[in-house]
């Protein structure tokens, strides 16, 4: 009996620690990049690009970065999300007779996922020099698309698994066709998981850089097309960091706290998205 | 005796190496409820589920023999199997209400079936939710997700939900199991007065129920049928052994 009681103890003091430990990296993480960057987070700073070259020039801001990295990541979340939901409502729906045959999608798609996404860069950059194309935001778009698509799906995947059974048998047996399924009931009811999916993914694209590396490349200007190159918020982190001039400098940590915000507004709205389409869902 | 409206004829399923159902023959008759009945795992779902050819969805089923619906083998027909589903109204054991609200619960099979007119869904809904004695429960609150609901009144929205589909069949895996006394008179008294227009077939456990509602008893064991008939013949002049051994049960 006493033993037991100390065993208790024992856990619930090791899992108050890991939890204060955890937090405090966070608070600590946070609070860095916040006291580094919040002081040169103007107006300016966040509304004017750089001028004079983003290595050496005193003046400007990183709107262009901000506005790259938006483009950059709604544009390849929005494509792998309308290709990505067919393939996870195919493994789930049209293929729920083949458990195996979505087992091994699922682990080449977990391997796809594993991939550092430098690998994605270089790949993405392989291809462009074979077809001529240079460091563009479309280049860049398609291999973040790339490289985020294994996530999007087996994101999606884990919500459209958790459906029951018997909610594919209901529907079947109801006259409908698996097209039907997908979009009325599997859909509807894992809304909440698409829309962790969907924003899991703006994130993975907002703050990666090797995938951004080579095929976005990188300039002071905003694009206005899809074959200009792109600025992005953690490439300007990574050039500017390394700057010997201290208003460079400043640029970098101004950006750093803007992708927090950006990634911290992000969770905020998947926790609000998800609430409000959890209405319907059934509870099993 | 009337016509026969389904008939199953040399009918195996396998589950890999399991053999589930060994030869099954049988008529089931129109307009009438049958009563499938056998101890736990005999399996009375596996045969109703090879009625609408859910077995399609696990990995290793191998159905073989016939089911003929009005003639037709629904096992070798070229007919879509949608359209073959769209028969048959599904009862499974426990309720699995559509991911949406009430209303659209009941709408979905009209949809499907595209009819879309607003007026239309609106005089259907409220014709099958009184159909299934639910209209007065939620007449009031038609948009509200169906998961507010009660079971008791899930399973009678799920019945509502399946008859929308205007079936001719109605398969019902024991659809009074998960209710109280009450709720399942009342699904109960649905079904005496449903067969006036379908041809249902319940699995139950309940002796007591099956003698209530039956018109034709279907006694399975270990996977084959042992005996059936007609409910008098079957509760009070058993044939077999294993029925007899079985029907004792019903006393204690
Ligand atoms: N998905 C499945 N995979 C493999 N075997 C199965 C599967 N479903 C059922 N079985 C097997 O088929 C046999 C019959 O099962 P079934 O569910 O039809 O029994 P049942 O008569 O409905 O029993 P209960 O009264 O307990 O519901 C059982 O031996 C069961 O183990
Ligand atoms: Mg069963």
């Amino acid at each position: 009996m006493k033993a037991k009681k100390i065993e208790e103890k024992f856990f619930r003091v090791l899992m108050f620690l890991s939890t204060m430990f955890i937090c405090m990296v966070l608070f600590l993480i946070l609070f860095s990049i916040l006291r580094s960057g919040l002081p040169y987070l103007s107006w300016e700073m966040i509304s004017s690009v750089p001028s004079g070259g983003y290595y050496f020039g005193k003046e400007g801001g990183i709107l262009n970065a901000i506005i790259g990295t938006l483009y950059l990541s709604l544009g390849s979340t929005l494509l792998a999300f309308v290709t990505g939901l067919p393939v996870a409502l195919m493994m789930n729906v049209h293929l729920a007779s083949m458990p195996r045959f979505v087992n091994s999608i699922r682990l080449i798609l977990d391997l796809l996922w594993g991939i550092p996404s430098i690998v994605y860069g270089a790949f993405g950059f392989t291809i462009m020099i074979y077809l001529g194309i240079r460091a563009s935001l479309l280049a860049g778009i398609i291999t973040v698309t790339l490289f985020v698509l294994p996530i999007m799906i087996r994101a999606m995947d884990e919500a459209l698994k958790t459906v029951p059974k018997g909610l594919l048998e209901a529907a079947l047996s109801l006259g409908s066709t698996r097209s039907e399924i997908s979009y009325r009931v599997f859909f509807k009811q894992c809304i909440p998981g698409m829309i962790t999916a969907v924003l899991l993914s703006f994130g993975r694209a907002a703050g990666d850089v090797a995938s951004v590396l080579f095929t976005t490349g990188f300039t002071d200007h905003i694009p206005t097309s899809l074959n200009q190159p792109a600025a992005t918020l953690p490439l300007t982190i990574f050039f500017q960091l390394s700057s010997p001039i201290e208003e460079v400098r400043q640029r970098a940590f101004a950006a750093a706290v803007v992708l927090v915000i950006i990634i911290l507004f992000i969770s905020i709205l998947t926790r609000v998205l998800s609430r409000k389409y959890h209405k319907n869902r059934i509870n099993f | 005796m009337n016509s026969t409206k389904i008939h199953l004829s040399k009918l195996d399923l396998h589950y890999g190496k399991q053999h589930i159902l060994k030869n099954i023959e049988s008529e089931i008759p129109e307009k009438k409820i049958t009563v499938i009945l056998g101890p736990s795992g005999c399996g009375k779902t596996s045969l109703l589920r090879c009625m609408n050819r859910l077995t399609d969805l696990h990995p290793d089923a191998h159905l073989s023999g016939k089911i003929l619906i009005d003639g037709t083998d629904i096992l070798s027909s070229n007919e879509d199997i949608t359209n073959i589903r769209k028969m048959m109204g599904l009862l499974a054991q426990r309720p699995y209400p559509l991911p949406m609200n009430i209303f659209n619960n009941v709408a979905y099979g009209l949809r499907i079936s595209g009819r879309k007119k607003k007026k239309y869904l609106h005089h259907r809904v409220e014709h099958y939710l009184k159909l299934v004695n639910l209209w007065d429960e939620v007449k009031d609150r038609l948009h509200d997700p169906a998961v507010a609901l009660s079971i008791g009144q899930q399973q009678r929205l799920c019945l509502a939900r399946g008859l929308a589909v205007d079936p001719q069949i109605i398969l019902a895996d024991e659809p009074t199991s998960a209710l109280d006394p009450q709720s399942s008179q009342a699904i109960e008294e649905k079904f005496m007065e449903l067969k006036e227009a379908y041809t249902i077939v319940i699995v139950t456990h309940i002796l007591r129920q099956a003698k209530r509602i039956a018109d034709y008893v279907i006694f399975m064991y270990m996977g084959e049928v042992i005996e059936q008939g007609p409910v008098n013949e079957f509760f009070e002049n058993p044939k077999q052994e294993k029925t007899k051994e079985y029907l004792k049960g019903m006393f204690y």
